[in-house]
């Protein structure tokens, strides 16, 4: 394999790895907090079309604010039946995933007809690093992304550090082993439940709108195409841990960046297959390195 | 469009509705959180399907029977996998199915593209089935086929197997609980769970080939996303197989009114999908508001 495919490739693989970074370091957070927000997914769909609704007046910044706000808006929705009203998570999940995923298709056909006419939004450049982007092989790979892929480089040992060290992730950790005995040292699961919610919404509506605004630069139906559940998938497979999410998520990019691979050698091979290939590795990889033993004690009870 | 045509065009889309809602209402009875009807559903289609294309010169009744048989079978495999999983490896069974879902979604693709494609090659879909190979319509002149009433036979006796047999009692102890179930005794849940896990496999599998072979009569890219429907329709029917019937029903008539709508007002179909999320949340809604202000039972004096 020449140097320039496989460059070619770990870029793809980081640039894909992105959204679903995002995506599941929120599901992370909430997840140590003792909640599974399959909803995830109608997050992403959410975020992806607020970013286009705002692109158009704000640019970027205003794409990535929108994306951020949808986000959260329907986390709120999740977080009001999960924790307030003490409902299934699973079944409320689903049922926020289809609402999201209904709406936005159904506004967006209201808005642009069946035929989806492109609407284009602006997209971030890669912004090469100089210097470090012409490192051999890894150099594109790492230092020639869009900045919000940069930002993720801060974030991971950033969570890391205040999951592990500081007096909130220890709070959020303590109510997703023992809410019981968080309510006995005073804290209100209830209250860093809505918390690590939001912030799940913040980062999931923002991955949706990584995916309009830095790679794809347009919305369509359904775009979301299940990243939600692998972002879940992520997060067990990355032990509930920030480096091991990093690490699962640059999996399922590389994954997901292998047909870009197979067409540079000129292979032949059925492109569902590509598509179906993240979804087969999450299982494989479930089988080889995750089962439940740690996921956080109350994850998923009500 | 009339009442009539109305009520028919209600019954043939309840049908994969309550038969999916069967499915996950057994599962999630046990415990068994089958989010993966949308797959073991797909399985089912597919090979009944790659079936009935190929028994051509079978008598009709063989074919059908034949193609409903491999359609359980394959809807019960595809579920297994995930039984599997969580038997052997313990992967939770909420991101196996889901997972599954979308390579079936993917196989799918692939087949009405590929080995399974119409001889032109032109559309991505299957032949058509031989009038032959189709499910027989119980209702002369309309569409209702024999699968509608395959999924109320169905929904009668697995309300009889939960509600009066030993069988049934199991399910309930797990789905209660693993100390419900030590408690009762003799419960061999991993066991039980597995069942019901292919169990309710099967059943979307057939859901699958009740579709194909009598409304459809071939296989398209994509999925209507019933298995995902399926789950509201369980939980408004509380898990009661009787009750699957009736709001399997009314999920027809919303998709029965929403196609109407879509014909002669121009609403995107997307709407009922989100339409069928919000009465899932109203009902939740409803449900826990409802728990909430009740005083628990426990704090209840004896009255009986």
């Amino acid at each position: 394999m020449s140097d320039g495919a496989l460059a070619s490739f770990l870029q793809a693989s980081v640039r894909l790895a992105t959204p679903l970074a995002f995506a599941s370091l929120g599901e992370l957070v909430v997840e140590r907090g003792g909640i599974i927000n399959i909803g995830l997914e109608g997050i992403i769909i959410a975020g992806a079309f607020g970013s286009l609704a705002l692109a158009g007046v704000g640019s970027l910044a205003g794409g990535l604010a929108g994306a951020a706000a949808a986000g959260v808006l329907i986390a709120a929705l999740f977080a009001l039946f999960v924790v307030t009203l003490r409902a299934d998570q699973i079944i409320t999940g689903t049922a926020i995933s289809m609402l999201a995923l209904g709406l936005t298709g159904a506004l967006y056909t209201l808005e642009f007809g069946t035929a989806g006419a492109a609407l284009r939004t602006p997209t971030f450049a890669p912004l090469p690093i100089p210097g470090l982007h012409s490192l051999p092989i890894v150099g594109p790979a790492l230092f020639n992304q869009p900045v919000i892929t940069y930002s993720l480089y801060g974030l991971v040992p950033a969570l890391s550090w205040w999951m592990s060290r500081s007096q909130g992730g220890l709070t959020l950790r303590a109510v997703g082993e023992h809410p019981e005995a968080a309510i006995g040292a005073g804290i209100s699961p209830a209250r860093v439940r809505w918390w690590a919610i939001l912030f799940g919404g913040l980062m999931g509506g923002i991955a949706g709108g990584s995916l309009v605004l830095a790679q794809v630069g347009t919305f369509a139906e359904g775009m979301s195409a299940g990243r939600g559940f692998i972002a879940i998938a992520i997060v067990a497979l990355g032990r509930w841990t920030s480096q091991g999410v990093a690490g699962a998520s640059l999996l399922f990019g590389a994954a997901s960046a292998l047909q870009y691979l197979t067409q540079a050698r000129g292979w032949s091979l059925p492109y569902q297959l590509s598509l179906a290939l993240p979804f087969v590795v999450t299982l494989v990889a479930l089988v080889a390195f995750g089962g439940r033993s740690a996921a956080p004690a109350a994850l998923g009870k009500r | 469009m009339s009442i009539t045509a109305f009520l028919l065009d209600t019954a043939v889309r309840a049908t994969p509705f309550i038969l999916l809602g069967l499915a996950v209402a057994l599962a999630f009875s046990a415990g068994v959180l089958n989010i993966g009807a949308e797959g073991q559903f797909l399985a089912g289609a597919t090979a009944s399907i790659a079936v009935g294309l190929w028994l051509k010169a079978w008598p009709g009744l063989l074919i059908v029977c034949a193609e409903l048989a491999t359609g359980v079978v394959a809807g019960a495999l595809w579920s297994g996998i995930a039984a599997v999983l969580k038997r052997r490896y313990g992967v939770l069974e909420v991101i196996s199915t889901l997972m599954l879902n979308f390579v079936a979604l993917y196989c799918v693709s692939y087949l009405v593209r590929g080995p399974l494609a119409e001889p032109t090659h032109l559309f991505p879909q299957t032949s058509s089935l031989a009038h032959a190979a189709r499910l027989p319509v119980v209702l002369p002149g309309s569409q209702l086929h024999l699968g509608f009433v395959l999924a109320i036979m169905l929904a009668a006796g697995l309300w009889w197997v939960l509600g009066a047999t030993a069988i049934g009692f199991r399910v309930r102890a797990v789905g209660a609980g693993v100390a419900a179930a030590a408690a009762a005794g003799r419960v061999h849940v991993a066991r039980t769970v597995f069942r019901v896990f292919l169990a309710s496999g099967g059943i979307a599998g057939l859901a699958g080939a009740a579709e194909t072979t009598g409304r459809t009569f071939a296989l398209y890219d994509g999925s209507p996303g019933f298995g995902y429907t399926a789950i509201a329709v369980a939980l408004l029917a509380r898990l009661n197989p009787l009750a699957v019937v009736a709001s399997g029903i009314f999920f027809g008539a919303l998709e029965a009114s929403a196609a109407a709508l879509q014909r002669d007002a121009g609403l995107p179909f997307a709407l009922v999908t989100a339409v069928e999320a919000m009465i899932v949340l109203g009902v939740l809604a409803v449900e826990r508001l409802g728990a909430e202000s009740r005083v628990p039972a426990a704090a209840m004096p004896e009255t009986a």
